[in-house]
């Protein structure tokens, strides 16, 4: 799978209350929560993005609470992926389960700007920033997760396999 | 090479007899906990799976706690799914009504949680209970789900850290602040995917309380647990609320850290935490002049019997200053039953501190004490990220129960010892 997209730029430790702030927390809708995704970092972002778009930020991306309406917001603004130094394990986790691509790489995470075009190929984790020519491999992903992907999910894993 | 105590409660908790940091093993889940707003989503998922049963219904256990007693229309509508689907399948651990607690202050109580267990919450700060000696971490609803199906869940084992605590405590300083000073030191990422074992004279000296609220910020350093060995305080307390068998796992002498820190405690002044981070620790000399305009003083850190005592030695006889809204929230019903029994209620009453209901209310900008733009907060609470408390112009700072009570008086943050003789 290829995803392209225009990044957005964040920097270290963006929390769950900056991704969605608790006070939405009264419904579960995706659309609903897309209204509100990382307004406390930057209140204009839900209207500024566009589907196919990337969020790259720096260290412990998704730190805070547990709350899967994270990953639902995000991806329900229409972000392809986040690439980020390093993601908060909670989010980490979440992301795998509710289908959201993530990547894990120091470099790409330093040096692709606000703006820039981005390619990434989803199944090697090659990052490309289409407008300066860099590449950058993301950090590989364990064999269970990639099973996780590959089955559509942590429920769909279940349903084919009969268990965890 | 020997195990730590999480590895051991890990590998209790699969087919094999031994397993290491990296792994990725089946566990089988012992409590699988969840709140009101984390709970809709696990059961729409459960629901989307098929399944007509849970794998095991005395395994689940829902708190009402956030948004309650209802805050609005929409999480009345929550409450509503989740209470339906409780009584559907006859859940003998729902908290609803006048038996809601602030989840992580009400299993321990309740004994649900034991020494040894292995438990997932979708909440994060499930990690709270690694002070009862079990490995206990934040999940996702979906993972929820799959707990709800199976029973069990997925574990990457994680490589553990130790921190030993040594001397003696200072004046007014407790749990709150050895683990605010500890979170300072390292970062909120210090413990990223990693155990933080903590141990040492300092902590076998804490009661309980002191350690939960020590375990249950672990996650503000990013870890994914914060184990203390259950020692015969642990088992003092457990003992009596247990109803199931439980066991007690030791550190084995060979275990591997991948760091070890030592921590003098007679440096540990009381800590307050600056916006907008837990990372952001200073000892309470060089807090400077900061005015707040709300103390609160609860929740699953410090809501507890202990912290309410602290608070309440601070406050007897004197007065909120007239600047500031002082929000006590007691953090279960026995929590208000003993308080209001030793005359705590009357003492918060009669400085002029509000009593509101257990529930985890303004700690994640719910309700119950919402800030305006501008606004400062010191809070017994855990985090103070942006907007967490309200407005995202708003400010929170965080502190155990003595500083906190101590600056209801003052009107700015102040230590216990500028308003106590």
């Amino acid at each position: 799978m290829n995803i392209r997209g225009r990044v957005f730029r964040f920097g270290d430790d963006i929390d769950t209350d900056a991704i969605i702030p608790a006070r939405y927390l009264n419904t579960s809708d995706p659309d609903e929560l897309r209204k509100h995704c990382m307004e406390d970092a930057d209140p204009a972002f839900s209207s500024k993005v566009s589907r196919g778009d990337i969020i790259v930020a720096g260290k412990n991306f998704g730190c805070g609470s547990s709350r899967e309406h994270a990953p639902i917001a995000i991806k329900a603004s229409g972000v392809s992926c986040v690439i980020a130094s390093s993601f908060a394990r909670i989010f980490f986790r979440n992301s795998f389960n509710m289908g959201l691509p993530i990547f894990e790489s120091d470099e790409a995470s330093a040096e692709v700007k606000e703006g820039d075009i981005v390619e990434v190929d989803a199944s090697t984790g090659l990052i490309t920033d289409v407008t300066t020519g860099k590449q950058y491999r993301s950090r590989p992903i364990p064999q269970f997760m990639q099973e996780l992907i590959a089955d559509g999910g942590l429920m769909e894993h279940i349903l084919k396999r009969g268990g965890i | 090479m020997g195990m730590t105590i999480a590895e051991k409660i890990l590998a209790a908790h699969t087919d094999a007899r031994e397993v290491k940091p990296g792994d990725i093993v089946k566990v089988n889940v012992d409590v699988a906990l969840a709140n009101d707003i984390t709970a809709p989503l696990a059961i729409r998922a459960f629901q989307t799976g098929g399944q007509a049963k849970l794998a095991d219904p005395d395994r689940v256990v829902f708190v009402l706690d956030h948004f309650t007693p209802n805050k609005d229309i929409a999480s009345a509508n929550q409450c509503k799914l989740v209470r339906d689907f409780a009584h559907q399948h006859e859940l003998k651990n729902f908290f609803d009504g006048g038996e809601v607690g602030v989840e992580h202050a009400l299993l321990p109580e309740k004994g649900l949680v034991l020494p040894g267990d292995l438990v997932i919450g979708a909440d994060s700060h499930t990690c709270t209970y690694g002070a009862l000696g079990a490995f206990a971490t934040g999940v996702g609803s979906t993972d929820l789900a799959a707990a709800m199906m199976t029973s069990q869940a997925w574990m990457k084992v994680p490589e553990s850290m130790k921190f030993i605590f040594k001397g003696e405590l200072l004046p007014w300083v407790g749990g709150k602040d050895l683990i605010l000073y500890l979170i300072g030191d390292i970062g909120v990422d210090g413990g990223l995917y990693r155990v933080l074992e903590i141990e040492g004279p300092a902590v076998s000296s804490l009661d309980l309380s002191n350690r939960l609220t020590m375990s249950n910020m672990a996650i503000e350093a990013g870890a994914k647990a914060g184990i203390i060995y259950a020692d015969e305080k642990t088992e003092a307390y457990v003992k009596p609320r247990a109803k199931r068998p439980y066991t007690v796992f030791e550190s084995a002498a060979d275990a591997r850290y991948v760091s070890v820190r030592e921590y003098d405690c007679a440096n540990i002044e009381p800590q307050v935490a600056f916006p907008h981070l837990p990372e952001n620790a200073r000892p309470i000399s060089e807090v400077g002049e900061v005015r707040i305009d709300q103390v609160v003083i609860g929740s699953c850190t410090n809501g507890r019997i202990e912290d309410l005592r602290v608070s309440a030695r601070v406050l007897k006889g004197q007065k909120v200053d007239k600047g500031v809204r002082c929000v006590v929230l007691p953090a279960t019903p026995e929590v208000f039953l003993k308080a209001d029994e030793e005359g705590l209620i009357r003492i918060f009453l009669e400085a002029g501190a509000i009593i509101g209901p257990p529930s985890c209310g303004p700690c994640l900008g719910g309700h119950l004490g919402i800030l305006a733009k501008g606004e400062k907060a010191l809070a017994t609470t855990n985090r103070n990220f942006v907007g967490r408390m309200g407005d995202p112009g708003s400010e929170v700072y965080l502190s155990g129960p003595a500083v906190a009570a101590a600056s209801a008086v003052t009107g700015r943050i102040s230590s216990p010892s500028e308003v106590m003789e």
